[in-house]
């Protein structure tokens, strides 16, 4: 296992470099002068040349990236502007302040949002989807059937702002989403949350269901399942016992994907619910062209994804004992 | 089955092949017709209502794309003029149609548009022919690319595939969604000259080339790993063995065994990129005014669902009845091509 994670947390590095540098290289073909934002809409040439020298744009490319790399492990000064502290992805000129504090700040918001949905859908998305099971071909399973084809069709712009204009505005049922830290007050948190993550999950549910129906069929009929029915164990021991944990990594798989693409799928329902999180601030900062910024979401987004498949290969070894790590 | 019972019948693979191969012996035994596998697919098929019918929805759309200059013409209304401009008796002063339902009448079928007044009918029925070229040349596009990689990677091998693989890996690492947002003003940089108009067919383009560079390497992975399990079978090794060229076995021998994964893949991959592409556009990144486009039909609609909500159901409806149709398809053609799979 240890082996494992070294080996898979390396080529993770490195693949986050390689993504990092692409990024970095591509920017500069972007049609925008950080300096320029820096400096101001009057900006006179000496202030300008003034301001790219101290961000350091005067340099080649390859320096600046070097530069970059470095300053995510120790940090780095930026003359005039001050010290960026260690994990230093850069300086947002918009902001103006370091993007990693920016980061900070709106990622609780994104993770809440992950969190109270995936909370949700996997209780009643494996639910629906073992009920199906052990129902197969009667009116629950077709109901659940029909149901999650039409979950997992529609879209979070859609179903998101009608759940929107009935609940919120014509009825009058809840309020507008809004995000109160979970430290200082629980019951807000999850109060004001509520709306989106009845939609994500209403969506997400869908693909667990499929998943756990088909799977848990599959489990139904398997020889140690028989197996234990014939030793005379209780319906509902080999189900939670057995059929359900063998369903277990095809799901472990899939919401690691859904937790993976977290900030990518978080852009959209952000931006639904005007919510201010960090995929809003991925797409506000390509408005503002804050490079910077951007540059630092699209490396969080990249690393979740690598850290996520690999949580997900480890998961298979400990719920599957069968399965070697290579 | 019912559950719990004390010998359960064995379900799931056995049963579905079962039934879906029954069908085929029942045929009078007297005539013993060789079908292609083709053949056996589309038998398979037409016998699958549900197939049939969402079939004849997806057909419905693909048509009405194809005939949309037709049916403006029978209509008599386009989707660029701005109708409630021209007639200050459709809008009210805030740019909300004066008539209940989104300005709905007999006139314009689905309303008219907030504040620009454009027909929505019109508006909508092309949005169909945007969205579904782009998904169209897209899908193409990715699953040749992903063919080309993934046999090139399966059949050759070594360092070869060793590279490719790597490349597969760093382009799945990478967050798409996020890149294509963040990109899409460099490509512009790149295609349009300063001070020059952006063309429809310029933001169609670049809206496939992003789709297509995210989107290849998952059908590249998957058939690679086909390509090494067929290349140690025993008629590729007997063709081999024979003398036949890599060419002759790529295309004679190979290929004609991926088309079931193709064909499934790229029947997922359509309904994606059309929500891909609606997506993009309700971020402001994908097809510009005025070119008709689903996904800035939801972009306005979100704008103004408080005052008219009626503007964002027209392409929330249409969107949702063909992603579930072709969904329902896609099971359909999946089960037609390989009965033993199930879901």
């Amino acid at each position: 296992m240890l082996r494992f994670l070294t080996r898979r947390t390396v080529a993770a590095a490195v693949t986050l470099v390689i993504i990092a540098a692409v990024t970095f290289f591509l920017f500069f073909a972007m049609p925008s002068d950080p300096a320029r934002l820096a400096c101001g809409k009057v900006c006179p040439p000496e202030t300008l040349a003034q301001a790219r020298h101290n961000l350091g744009l005067d340099q080649p490319i390859f320096v600046q990236f070097l530069e970059w790399l470095a300053g995510v492990f120790v940090g780095r000064d930026y003359e005039g502007l001050g010290h960026c502290s260690a994990p230093c992805l850069g300086y947002s000129f918009v902001n103006r302040a370091p993007v990693f504090n920016t980061i900070i700040d709106r990622l609780p918001v994104t993770i809440s949002l992950t969190i109270g949905s995936s909370v949700i859908y996997l209780i009643f998305g494996v639910g629906t989807g073992v009920i199906a099971a052990l129902n197969q071909g009667k009116a629950l399973d077709k109901i659940a059937s029909v149901a999650s084809l039409i979950g997992s069709s529609m879209q979070i712009y859609f179903v998101g702002t009608l759940a929107m204009y009935f609940l919120v505005f014509q009825w009058q049922l809840i309020e507008r989403p809004r995000y109160v830290p979970f430290t200082e007050n629980p019951l807000e948190w999850a109060y004001g949350l509520l709306l989106p993550w009845l939609v994500l999950a209403m969506i997400s549910t869908a693909n667990y269901t499929r998943m756990t129906r088909s799977t848990m069929v599959e489990q139904l009929s398997e020889d140690y399942v028989r197996t234990a029915r014939a030793k005379g164990m209780s319906g509902r021991t080999v189900i939670t016992r057995f059929a359900l944990r063998g369903t277990l990594s095809p799901i472990a798989t899939i919401f690691g994907v859904d937790l993976a693409v977290l900030i990518g799928g978080a852009i959209i329902t952000e931006t639904t619910f005007s919510l201010q999180g960090v995929g809003r601030l991925s797409i506000q900062s390509v408005v503002n062209s804050d490079l910077p910024m951007l540059m630092a979401t699209v490396l969080l987004a990249a690393a979740a994804i690598v850290v996520f498949n690999i949580i997900v290969d480890a998961l298979y070894a400990v719920i599957d004992p069968r399965v070697r790590l290579s | 089955m019912t559950f719990p019972s004390p010998a359960p019948s064995p379900a799931g693979t056995d049963a579905t092949a079962d039934t879906a191969g029954s069908a085929e012996p029942a045929q009078p035994a007297s005539a013993f017709v060789g079908r292609s596998p083709g053949q056996l697919m589309w038998r398979r098929f037409r016998r699958d209502r549900t197939g049939v019918a969402s079939a004849v929805i997806v057909l419905f759309f693909i048509l009405v794309a194809v005939a949309a200059p037709l049916i403006s013409l029978l209509y008599g209304k386009d989707p660029y003029t701005t109708y409630g401009l021209d007639d200050p008796g459709l809008l009210n002063e805030y740019g909300y149609p004066l008539l209940p339902n989104g300005g709905i009448s007999s006139e314009f079928w689905f309303g008219i548009e907030p504040s620009l007044g454009r027909d929505v009918f019109t508006q909508l029925v092309y949005g169909i022919r945007t969205s579904l070229l782009i998904a169209l040349a897209a899908t193409l596009t990715t699953t040749i690319l992903g063919v080309v990689v993934g046999i090139v990677a399966g059949y050759t091998g070594g360092r070869t595939d060793n590279l490719i693989g790597r490349v597969i890996d760093i382009m799945l690492s990478f967050p798409s969604t996020l890149f294509i947002i963040a990109f899409m003003p460099v490509v512009w940089n790149l295609l349009v000259s300063p001070g020059e108009e952006m063309s429809a067919l310029m933001s169609a383009t670049t809206l496939i080339i992003m789709l297509t560079v995210f989107g290849w390497a998952s059908l590249a992975r998957l058939l690679r790993g086909y390509v090494l399990s067929l290349r140690e079978r025993e008629f590729v090794e007997a063709a081999r063995v024979t003398g036949a060229s890599p060419t002759r076995i790529i295309f004679k021998e190979l290929l004609p065994n991926l088309w079931t994964p193709i064909l499934v893949q790229a029947t997922l991959a359509l309904p994606l990129y059309v929500t891909s592409e609606a997506a993009l556009s309700f971020l402001g990144v994908g097809m510009m005014e005025p070119t008709p486009d689903w996904g800035r039909m939801f972009l306005r609609g979100t704008e103004v669902y408080q005052d008219d909500i009626t503007y964002l159901m027209f392409p929330g409806v249409a969107l949702l009845i063909f992603v579930i149709a072709f969904n329902l398809l896609g099971d359909s053609v999946r089960d037609a091509f390989d009965p033993k799979i199930k879901h």
